[in-house]
């Protein structure tokens, strides 16, 4: 019996230290800035041919635009544990607004959801439609941007 | 010393006058602006480009609701936080009542319809160099929005910068509607100035200000310290700043910074109001700040 509290005791310290190990967030910090980082390599693409840098592909665009609403689909909520805002840790500039209006911040990602699946849906068709596409998504980027990212130093 | 009693006392009087003369709050010298046929059409552009919204509407408000200019937004600042009044239709809480007169008076000279002095916070040095035609467009526009009946609340300034009068000083020093850049060799570049100088009131934040407020313009568009808080705002000028022309004129249309990181702050607001814009202005914005290069 004595053995076994111990055995308790121990795996409490064990999880406990692994809890601890784990509140500088460096998982889910590399995780959400990765995500950003692929929405910024195909954005990358797409606004490229859209400016006329790059020429035009139907078939790289439509990778392109898939990749960012796989992007959107990741569920958030398990890369932003509370406690992982800018102000509390260092390496992220996110705004504890995240979580004090968690549901404008979901709402915001959902957002650029919609407006990947529209470019989903037409970065197929041709140059032409890649201008007002980008528009939108951009427009997503920026509305969550605006309140919930500080500014870089 | 009787005599020498009476001359300081008039040397006195004579500052004190003085004094009251530079502080005293000078309308607009506006030419017959009545005279001018309103275009509301043309007034959206001019507040979208002024960016009138990106302070006076709720910090909260998106879509439809930033027509709503209902005030409210905190402007800190070294001097104190500044808290940005209703400037809606309302007649009572607003400025519904105001007189095209005084609309230009407020928004060029920054004097209010009761003779006080605003402070530069409202950036009347920037807007000083808006155009006869735009006012009275922009005036006509703005008529148009909805009316809301929040009172304005009081600003947030410590003494001695609560004496409104010595704005008044302020104003003698740092505004005039001088163009900062003197030379535009084309239309495009003058439209260009126009939109950075005068309506997107750009140097209000990305130029360096003194000791005293008022804009470094020999630094102008060099970049400066983000008065809300963390971080830096960006130096537009070269060799710092090396985007192509298209790059910010389709930053300004998207959001989208050249590596595809997108605008947040301050600037999304600006970029939601120049998305709005025609391209042509976005192309001239542009070619002004490629032309700071050459200089």
């Amino acid at each position: 019996m004595k053995h076994v509290k111990t055995m308790v005791a121990l795996a409490a310290m064990v999880s406990g230290t692994a809890v601890y190990a784990q509140d500088d967030f460096s998982g889910q910090l590399k995780a959400r800035q990765g995500q950003f980082r692929i929405m910024a390599i195909n954005l990358g693409i797409l606004g490229s041919m859209a400016k006329g840098e790059m020429e035009y592909s139907a078939k790289a665009a439509q990778n392109a635009a898939d990749s960012l609403v796989a992007v959107s689909m990741v569920h958030q909520p398990p890369l932003w544990p509370e406690g992982s805002d800018g102000m509390a840790i260092d390496g992220t500039r996110a705004e504890a607004s995240i979580w004090d209006e968690n549901e404008d911040f979901l709402s915001k990602w959902a957002d650029f959801g919609t407006a990947a699946q529209a470019m989903q849906a037409s970065a197929g068709d041709g140059q032409d439609a890649l201008g007002p596409l980008m528009g939108q998504v951009g427009g997503t980027c920026k509305a969550c941007h605006d309140n919930h990212r500080a500014p870089a130093n | 010393m009787g005599r020498g009693l009476i001359v300081s006392a008039a040397a006195l009087a004579a500052i004190a006058a003085a004094g009251l003369w530079v502080t005293r709050a000078v309308p607009d010298e506006s030419s017959d602006l009545a005279a001018l046929t309103p275009d509301v059409a043309h007034g959206e552009q001019v507040f979208l480009a002024s960016g009138c919204a990106s302070c006076h509407a709720a910090d909260d408000a998106e879509g439809e609701a930033k027509l709503v200019l209902t005030g409210g937004h905190r402007l800190q600042s070294d001097f104190g936080t500044f808290v940005v009044p209703n400037i809606s239709s309302d007649p009572e809480h607003g400025i519904g009542d105001w007189t095209l007169t005084e609309f230009a008076d407020a928004t060029r000279a920054g004097v209010s319809p009761d003779g006080q002095h605003y402070y530069p916070a409202f950036p009347y040095a920037s807007y000083a160099r808006m155009t006869d035609q735009d006012i009275v467009d922009l005036w006509a526009y703005m008529q148009t929005l909805p009316a809301d009946a929040t009172p304005s609340a009081p600003h947030e300034i410590g003494f001695p910068f609560n004496i409104r009068r010595s704005v008044g000083v302020w104003k003698t020093l740092y505004v005039d509607d001088d163009w900062i850049v003197e030379d535009v060799a084309t239309p495009e570049l003058e439209r260009g100035r126009y939109l950075v100088e005068a309506l997107g009131h750009c140097g209000e934040c990305h130029t360096p200000r003194d000791a005293l407020g008022g804009l470094d313009t020999s630094a102008w568009l060099a970049g400066a310290p983000n008065p809300s808080g963390r971080g830096r705002i960006p130096d537009l000028s070269p060799p710092e700043f090396d985007w192509s022309a298209v790059d910010i004129a389709y930053y300004l249309e998207t959001g989208f910074t050249p590596d595809f990181d997108s605008a947040g702050g301050s600037m999304a607001d600006v970029v939601t109001n120049f998305s709005q814009l025609p391209e042509s202005d976005r192309a001239a914005v542009a070619a002004y700040i490629k032309a700071l290069s050459s200089e």
